[in-house]
């Protein structure tokens, strides 16, 4: 299963850096943003989700429970495939351009 | 026989998932066939009361530090279950628990959770990650606390009374699903390459090896090439915890037992949007928790799998 494989939610990317966490799925989960763009993150679901990069990447963050709110600056263009530790069918990308 | 698969479920499969609902179940496999028996605490024992028996217990997905509602006091819980095992009328040779001993990773639940397994009588006691216990660390916290012994990310293996155990790590590098490694894969290979093909083998890891639903990660990519290096064996036998329900599947010559929880039961496959803790009406919660009583008598075929609800 390599992580270029397309994400759960597919179809076209969203003009968008605001990402939903909510009931077990990141929304939209194919966004496209340009380089220099902070991506929030914001988990309204009872459970922890984590947002990381799938394989080596930027995107880390701690455990994220009810509420709580992740950001990440891009920097470089590309394609950044993430995912959730805990619930790793959770999968989704953020398209980064220049 | 492979009509267990949930997607593809069999009416005797689906009857037997109704009847598992919220029930402790005893599941004996004679000639490939299933048989199950709701087992409540103090039963008569389908593990053999001989003391030159292997007997071992199985415990699983306690999450320290869980607070939703589906259970309000998993500490309590997980103790009535620790409890349990010292209650039994024998000693065990060892309790595994399989993984998410903690829910979120953090120091202190690793040292609640390692200080409640340190009051159980047993032989010994050994444990497996599961992703809970690795959420934000790549599992480092979960070995300082239970990486002794180990080798590579925490993975083992050992032998009591004639049986070949190994303890495999599925919750580190996930996409998707479970993941072993090739350097797992490896030690697996190197690991069973001097045993005797009768020689009963026992898998232990947190996510399933088998494809139980995995469209909520239920299953492990990579688990094919360990399961093909086991297929020499008479006997294999695979007990996972992480689905926090009873289920069982034989495929050739492995059968597969995925335990229930001490914390709260997830949705059966499918049956749901997404794998979230459920919230039973009140006073069910108990019966869907429970411990795994296993017992092998040495020149027998199968081990016994005794599930019972906690008391």
């Amino acid at each position: 299963m390599g992580s270029s494989s397309a994400p759960a939610g597919g179809g076209v990317a969203v003009s968008t850096n605001v990402v939903a966490v909510k009931d077990f799925a990141f929304a939209p989960a194919l966004v496209s943003v340009k380089v220099g763009t902070t991506v929030t993150w914001t988990n309204s679901d009872t459970e922890p989700h984590t947002v990381t990069s799938s394989g080596a990447g930027p995107l880390k963050s701690p455990t994220m429970n009810t509420g709580d709110t992740f950001r990440y600056t891009f920097t470089t263009a590309g394609r950044f495939d993430y995912l959730c530790t805990i619930h790793p069918f959770m999968t989704a990308t953020v398209e980064v351009t220049p | 026989m492979s009509d267990d698969d949930p997607q593809g479920m069999s009416r005797r499969q689906l009857l037997r998932h109704t009847a598992w609902f919220g029930s402790a179940v005893v599941l004996t496999v004679a000639g490939g066939e299933v048989i199950s028996h709701i087992h409540t605490p103090g039963a008569a024992a389908a593990v053999p009361d001989d003391p030159n028996a292997l007997r071992f217990v199985q415990v699983s997905d306690s999450h320290i530090g869980f607070t939703g509602a589906a259970n309000t006091a998993v500490t309590e819980s997980f103790t009535h279950a620790i409890n349990q095992i010292n209650g039994l009328p024998y000693r065990p040779d060892f309790v595994m628990h399989t993984g998410d001993l903690t829910h979120l990773s953090t120091a202190g639940q690793f040292d609640q959770v390692k200080q409640m397994l340190g009051t159980v009588r047993a032989g010994e006691t050994f444990t497996v990650p599961g992703e809970h216990d690795s959420v934000d660390d790549g599992g480092k916290k979960y070995r300082q606390a239970f990486g002794a012994g180990s080798v590579g990310d925490g993975w083992y293996s050992f032998d009591v009374k004639g049986v070949h155990f190994i303890s495999l790590v599925n919750t580190l590098n996930l996409e998707k699903l479970g993941h072993l490694g090739n350097d797992q894969i490896e030690f697996v290979r190197k690991d069973v390459a001097g045993l005797s093909a009768d020689t009963p083998v026992v898998v232990f890891s947190h996510i399933p090896l088998f494809a139980m639903y995995p469209q909520w990660g239920w299953g492990t990519d990579d688990a094919a090439q360990v399961l093909n290096l086991l297929k020499r064996f008479a006997s294999v036998t695979c007990l996972n915890g992480h689905v926090h329900q009873l289920f069982t599947k034989t495929e050739g010559n492995v059968t597969f037992y995925s335990a229930t929880t001490t914390a709260y039961p997830l949705p059966k496959p499918g049956t749901a949007k997404a794998p979230a803790p459920v919230t039973l009406p009140a006073g069910q919660l108990a019966d869907a928790l429970g411990i795994r009583e296993v017992g092998y008598q040495q020149g027998s075929h199968n081990l016994a799998v005794k599930d019972v609800k906690l008391a």
